[in-house]
This record gives structure tokens, C-alpha cells and sequence, in this order.
């Protein structure tokens, strides 16, 4: 190339960098002369509209009652809010307020894109533990609501099976699971007594069947000081729950690889059984009549679920870090916990809000979700190595439905995560 | 070349010396056109590609995570002392190969009987071009849902072959047994791929002159002699092109095993790039996942060096 064709080259390169470069700052500066501070506010609720209209209320109602501030709300779709946050920290360009997924406060107050919320104690009085993302006691973010996971099941196919309907109080224990099982496959009705949701991918292996890892006494790490999974995850409570888990296959109660919508299965009697999220209320209830809704079983240490979902949290170099607390103090309000439970229909995460909401008032038909979330809910470990727990426990579940060998596979995952800690230091700084 | 041909010069009547320079500058200018068409694309390039790949190389040599409040740190070979002790990178390095000793060839072969096929001149050939060609245009990932639903126990796969076979045929749970997950993931990646590959032999094939097959005729060459002798020659190109660039997309397997199966059961389908996106996204392990590119680099460039060296030989 000749000196004047490098010229124009690098010209042309210059222009577009300088463009570019322009309309990231045009993007970026939303300045403010005079008039309320603008606050931004991030939310993975984007096309989910009956989620996003209880956020926009709420922001409404916050910036007529003041002037001092304005909150002004970007909406992401939930596949892509991650992304969005994950950049925009990298770059420096967080907002003010986020939202942010219950097993990711840890790695994200860790990382340094969000603090502490800074909201007095008492604000959090009568609400559900899993709906609050607490690291080293101090609350980072707050949730409006939580999700419970439970046996869905018919009262004639129960009935039929000549099975004990369990309760809260008394829910079923490792054999009579099995015997249910035995029974309900013996109708011979369904192409698999049960449908764990073996399926699905990603966080919901965790989220769902750490749950049962837990309930034999296990877990995915030693959660006293969360250096270690070595002796948690692949000791001998560990080691049953993965025959156990197995053994669901082998004895033909479950699919190795169920559906791709367990819900609709079972709405389509191909399980008799189903385990998902109290989000499968409605459906499984539409369909049927006499569908009941049954706690998990206890497998030796107590019935546990999981807990934690979408909670708000503050964002770490925040400008406007007083308005921003405002608000999240402003929007902590029963008020907007009622709307929340009566727009998504999950449980509400205070006790005060749950009274006024029907459904999950005492003796409503959904306070058994309230009951569980109260009583069995076990958070996913508030480590920043969680992310990567998540994604090993994934692949060692997998790895044990197909029938690998259990013990190699739990040291395996135990030694991943051992170094993984190890490699960041602990993840004390 | 515009100016050469539709601008004879003048006649060398007075000015000779003069037409020599007028040349260059007509030809600064073409350069200069040119350099401005290129920058945008050049540019591109360079922020989406080069840029991204020197980062990943620089990368590969520090313990950097996607999240962290810590800078990355220089580690030197530490994530390929890793990389070569973990038996799950061998699993994904193995079944790459094993990915693409299979669907390179059979891809290529099967591409090219359909391009002779409809390269026929008969009735009916663009129906079946478009018919080949549409799961090409169908998105990887819809397809690969699709496959996921057929493969299942009782899906249309094994209900097909137990009707074939009058009921002795046993169901197989394709993508749960380590034995045929891959096989089953190659089958639909040849089928999804063969329409495209079929379109590059077609275009090769209407290259070869007409006259050729006829003279071909005269010399009394049969159908077969004739693909020997005129049409197999007459591709060299084409084959040289269509063997590195299917070579290079069986090596980059990576959405079908994404939606399908994860890289289950028990590894049987993990592949080098799978392992890559899932340490550096999932796991958030930047400089480890670079690490694993940077190793699927020279693999794919060591094959292709190969490729190109055996191809030129032949030719």
C-alpha cells in the first residue's frame, strides 16, 4: 500500500473510532441541569409486562411524591440482563439501582457492582429469609417475592395408588417416596411415575435438586467459612443422594431426560407425579380439579427447597447514592409487596403482605407455598464461587442421572471447586 | 481497468511522454477508491476479529475473570498445565476429531452426489435444490430443538424404525447413550449441512465447459468415466474450498450440543468449543477459556496448513 492509501486507511479507521467513541458518551451522559436528579434503574423484567407494570407504578408513585429525584426506568429481556450488567461494569456505566438473581448477590457484591443497601434492620422485620440477599450478615438487596418448589400431584391418582397424602407437618419420608413411587407406577397409567424436570438445564439443576442433596444431610459446600466442598459434597450423605437420585432412573420412576415442559406432561397425564415451581399453580390447577400440591420428601435431614429469587439491590459508585436508597426505602412498602404477589402470583416475601393477599392468607390454597419458603427454604451458598458451584454441580448431576460412577464424579467436582476457590484467593478480597 | 479499455488513449500524435503519467495518476485514483471502499470492512475486521484475537491470545496467560474485583494477573503457562490434566478438555479435544473425521467426508460425498443429482438436466431439479436447501436457511438452533423432540424415546426416529422393522427394531434413547449421542448429533448436523455444501459443488460444477462432456461423448466415456475423468478434475477448486471450510465448521461444533445435550451424557459429546464458551460464561473463567481457544487455534490451523499442503501436492 503507498503512504497516501495508509493515509486514507487510517483515516477512515480514526473517524469511525471518534464516532463511535462519541456516541458511547452521548449514550452515557444523561446530564442534568437544573430540575430532579435522574436515578436509573435496571430491571431484568422486559417483556414480562404484568411484572414490569408493578415496577413502573412504583416508580411513578416515588417520583411524584418528592422533587428532588427522578427514576427512570430500562428494561432488559431477562436472557440478556446479565450481559447488560456484566458490561456495564466492566465499562464502569452501572446504574443506580439494579435488580439482580438471589444466587448472584454474593459473586456480584464480591465483584464490587453492588453495597450494601444501608437500609435500617427493622425495615426487613417479618420477611422471608430467602428473599433477602445478605453476604456476611449485611443486607445487599431485598426481593418481593419468592418461589417455592413442590410435589404436584391428583388426589385420584394418590387415591388410586392407595398413597398417603402428606402434609407440611408431616411429609413424607425417604421409603414412603419410594413406595409411592412403586405404587403409582404400578398403575400403569403414566409413562413415568415422576417427573423431576430432569430436562431442564443450566441454574435449574441447583436450584432444584441441590435441594434433595441437602435433605440427605449434605451440601454443595462447607458453608462455615465456604472454603471447601471437600467431605460436603462427596461425603457419604452426598454419596446416597446420588445413588438415590439414580436409582430413580434405574428403577424406572423417572426419565433420564424428561420433556421439555414437565408441567405440560403431567397437564397431559404422561407423569403422575411432577416437581417444579409454585409458577406451575395455575396451570396444574387449571387442568385439574382435584390437583393437590404436596411438600418434598424429607430424605433423613428434613424436606428442603430452594430459595431466592429477583431482588433489588443498590449499585456500588452510585452518584446519587442517597436518592437511589430513597427510593429503595420508598418502594419497601407492604403497598407494593401485595402488588407484586397479586401481579406474578409467586409468594409475597412479607408476612404483612401475604395477610392481604387471599390466596396466601391463612388457610388460603397457596399458603403452603408460604409455609414451605417459611420452613424448608435453604439459599444457594452466599459465596462468589457460586457461579461456578452452580455450573459444576450441573454437569456431576447430569453426569450421575447417565449412570457415571458416583463417588469419582462427586471428588471430581469437589477438587473443581476446591480449586476454583483456591485460584481466587479464597475469594476474601 | 475502466479507464484502459473505454478510453482508448489518444493517438501518439504529439504529446508521447505525456501518457505515461496521466496512466499513473488514473491508476492513484483507482487505489485511492479502492482504499476508501475497503476501510469499512477493514475496520470491522479489525475491532471484531483481530482485536478479540490478540486479547484472547494475551489472555490465555493470565488467571483473568469475567467478574472479579481483582486485575488479571500474569500466570504463565499455569491454565495449559491445567488444560492437559483435565480429562473433560481430552473427552471435548477426542470428540471433536472423531466429529469431524466423520462428517467431513460424508458431508462432502453426500453434498456432491445431490449436486450431480440435480445438476441433471431433468424435470423437477429446483424443486429439489429449494427441498435440500431448507433446513440451510432453518436457524441451528430450531433445528437442533426439533432433532431433540424426534430423538426422544418415543419420538418420530424410533417410531420410524420400529415400523420399518416391523416391531424388532428395540427403541434406543438416542441422545442419552454415550455410544450414540454424537452419532445422532452428526447425522443431523450432515443433514443440516449438506444443502449448502450440495450449492458450492453445483456452483463448481456449472463451471466445468459443456464442451468437455460433449467431447468426452464423442471419445465414448460412460457416465462414470466421464464424473472420472472431466468432472472430478474440473473441481479441484471447488474441492480444496469446500474440504477447508467444512473441515473448519465441524471443528467449531458448538450449538447443537448446546441445545441438545450439553456435552452428556458423561462427556460423550463435549467438543473443544463447547468447553470454552461454558468455562469462560458459565464458570466465568476468562483466561482459562481463552487458554482453551487459543489451543483450538492451532488445531485448526495445523489442520488446515495440512489440508492446504496436501491439496497443493495433488494439484
Amino acid at each position: 500500500m503507498s503512504r497516501r492509501i495508509s493515509r486514507i486507511v487510517a483515516a477512515s479507521l480514526s473517524v469511525l473510532t471518534v464516532a463511535g467513541t462519541a456516541a458511547c458518551a452521548a449514550g452515557a451522559g444523561g446530564g442534568s441541569q437544573g430540575g430532579p436528579e435522574t436515578i436509573d434503574l435496571w430491571t431484568h423484567a422486559g417483556g414480562n409486562d404484568a411484572e414490569l407494570d408493578v415496577v413502573r407504578t412504583i416508580v411513578e408513585d416515588f417520583n411524584s411524591s418528592q422533587t428532588e429525584y427522578e427514576v427512570t426506568i430500562q428494561d432488559f429481556p431477562q436472557e440478556a440482563y446479565n450481559d447488560a450488567v456484566v458490561g456495564a461494569a466492566s465499562s464502569g456505566n452501572l446504574p443506580c439501582i439494579v435488580d439482580v438473581d438471589g444466587p448472584n448477590v454474593a459473586n456480584w457484591a464480591w465483584a464490587g457492582y453492588i453495597q450494601p443497601l444501608g437500609l435500617p434492620e427493622e425495615t426487613f422485620e417479618g420477611q422471608l429469609e430467602g428473599t433477602l440477599g445478605r453476604v456476611d450478615g449485611e443486607v445487599y438487596a431485598y426481593g418481593y417475592f419468592d418461589v417455592a418448589l413442590a410435589l404436584f400431584s391428583r388426589e385420584s391418582i394418590l387415591e388410586d395408588a392407595g398413597v398417603r397424602i402428606p402434609t407440611v407437618e408431616e411429609p413424607w419420608t425417604k421409603e414412603e417416596f419410594s413406595g409411592a413411587l412403586e405404587k403409582i407406577d404400578g398403575l400403569g397409567e403414566f409413562d413415568h411415575a415422576l417427573d423431576l424436570g430432569t430436562g431442564g438445564s443450566g441454574e435449574w439443576f441447583p436450584y432444584a435438586y441441590s435441594p434433595y442433596l441437602q435433605s440427605f444431610g449434605a451440601d454443595l459446600i462447607d458453608r462455615s467459612d465456604f472454603q471447601s466442598a471437600d467431605g460436603v459434597l462427596n461425603g457419604p450423605e452426598a454419596l446416597e443422594w446420588a445413588t438415590w437420585f439414580r436409582g430413580l432412573v434405574e428403577d424406572g420412576y423417572m426419565a433420564q431426560t424428561s420433556g421439555e415442559d414437565s408441567t405440560a406432561d403431567f397437564v397431559n397425564g404422561k407423569s403422575g407425579l411432577l416437581y417444579t415451581g409454585n409458577w406451575a399453580d395455575t396451570t396444574v390447577k387449571e387442568a385439574f380439579d382435584d390437583a393437590v400440591v404436596l411438600p418434598p420428601p424429607d430424605l433423613g435431614a428434613g424436606p428442603r427447597i430452594g430459595a431466592g429469587s429477583w431482588q433489588w439491590a443498590l449499585a456500588e459508585g452510585c452518584e446519587e447514592a442517597d436518592g437511589a436508597r430513597a427510593y429503595l426505602e420508598f418502594a419497601h412498602d407492604t403497598k407494593y409487596f401485595v402488588e407484586y404477589g397479586n401481579a406474578v402470583g409467586l409468594i409475597p416475601a412479607t408476612l404483612d403482605a401475604a395477610a392481604e393477599i387471599p390466596a396466601y392468607a391463612e388457610g388460603g390454597e397457596n399458603r403452603i407455598y408460604l409455609e414451605m419458603a417459611d420452613q424448608f427454604a435453604v439459599v444457594r451458598p452466599e459465596t462468589p464461587a457460586y457461579p461456578y458451584i452452580s455450573s459444576v454441580f450441573e454437569k456431576a448431576a447430569k453426569d450421575i442421572l447417565a449412570g457415571g460412577e458416583p463417588q469419582e464424579i462427586l471428588d471430581k467436582a469437589v477438587a473443581d471447586i476446591d480449586r476454583d476457590i483456591q485460584q481466587n484467593g479464597g475469594y476474601t478480597s | 481497468m475502466a479507464s484502459t479499455t473505454l478510453n482508448p488513449p489518444p493517438a501518439p500524435v504529439s504529446g508521447g511522454p505525456r501518457s505515461a503519467p496521466r496512466r499513473t495518476r488514473a491508476r492513484a485514483g483507482e487505489a485511492t477508491a479502492a482504499a476508501w471502499m475497503i476501510s469499512p470492512a477493514l475496520a470491522l475486521f479489525l475491532v471484531f476479529l483481530i482485536v478479540p484475537i490478540v486479547l484472547a491470545f494475551a489472555l490465555a496467560f493470565t488467571n483473568a475473570r469475567l467478574i472479579s474485583p481483582n486485575p488479571p494477573e500474569f500466570t504463565g503457562l499455569d491454565n495449559f498445565a491445567l488444560l492437559v490434566t483435565d480429562p473433560v478438555f481430552w473427552a471435548s479435544v477426542r470428540n471433536t476429531f472423531y466429529f469431524a473425521v466423520v462428517v467431513v467426508p460424508v458431508q462432502a460425498g453426500l453434498a456432491l452426489l445431490l449436486a450431480v443429482l440435480v445438476n441433471a438436466k431433468v424435470r423437477g431439479t429446483r424443486f429439489f435444490r429449494t427441498v435440500y436447501f431448507l433446513p440451510v436457511v432453518t436457524s441451528m438452533v430450531v433445528v437442533s430443538l426439533l432433532w431433540r423432540f424426534m430423538y426422544e424415546d418415543d419420538g418420530l426416529i424410533n417410531k420410524l424404525l420400529q415400523a420399518l422393522t416391523l416391531g424388532r427394531f428395540t427403541p434406543v434413547d438416542w441422545l442419552n447413550d454415550p455410544d450414540w449421542a454424537l452419532p445422532a448429533i452428526m447425522l443431523m448436523s450432515v443433514w443440516q449441512g449438506v444443502g449448502f455444501t450440495m450449492i458450492i459443488w453445483l456452483a463448481g460444477l456449472q463451471t466445468i465447459p459443456a464442451e468437455l462432456y460433449e467431447a468426452s461423448e464423442l471419445d465414448g466415456a460412460g457416465t462414470w468415466q466421464q464424473f472420472r475423468y472431466v468432472t472430478w478434475p474440473g473441481l479441484l477448486q471447488t474441492r480444496t474450498f469446500i474440504l477447508v471450510t467444512i473441515t473448519i465448521a465441524a471443528f467449531s461444533l458448538f450449538t447443537q450440543i448446546s441445545v441438545m445435550t450439553q456435552g452428556g451424557p458423561l462427556d460423550s459429546t463435549t467438543t473443544v468449543v463447547y468447553q470454552a464458551v461454558r468455562s469462560g460464561y458459565e464458570q466465568l473463567q476468562t483466561g482459562y477459556a481463552s487458554a482453551i481457544s487459543l489451543v483450538f487455534f492451532l488445531m485448526v490451523l495445523t489442520v488446515s496448513l495440512v489440508q492446504r499442503r496436501l491439496s497443493r501436492e495433488r494439484g
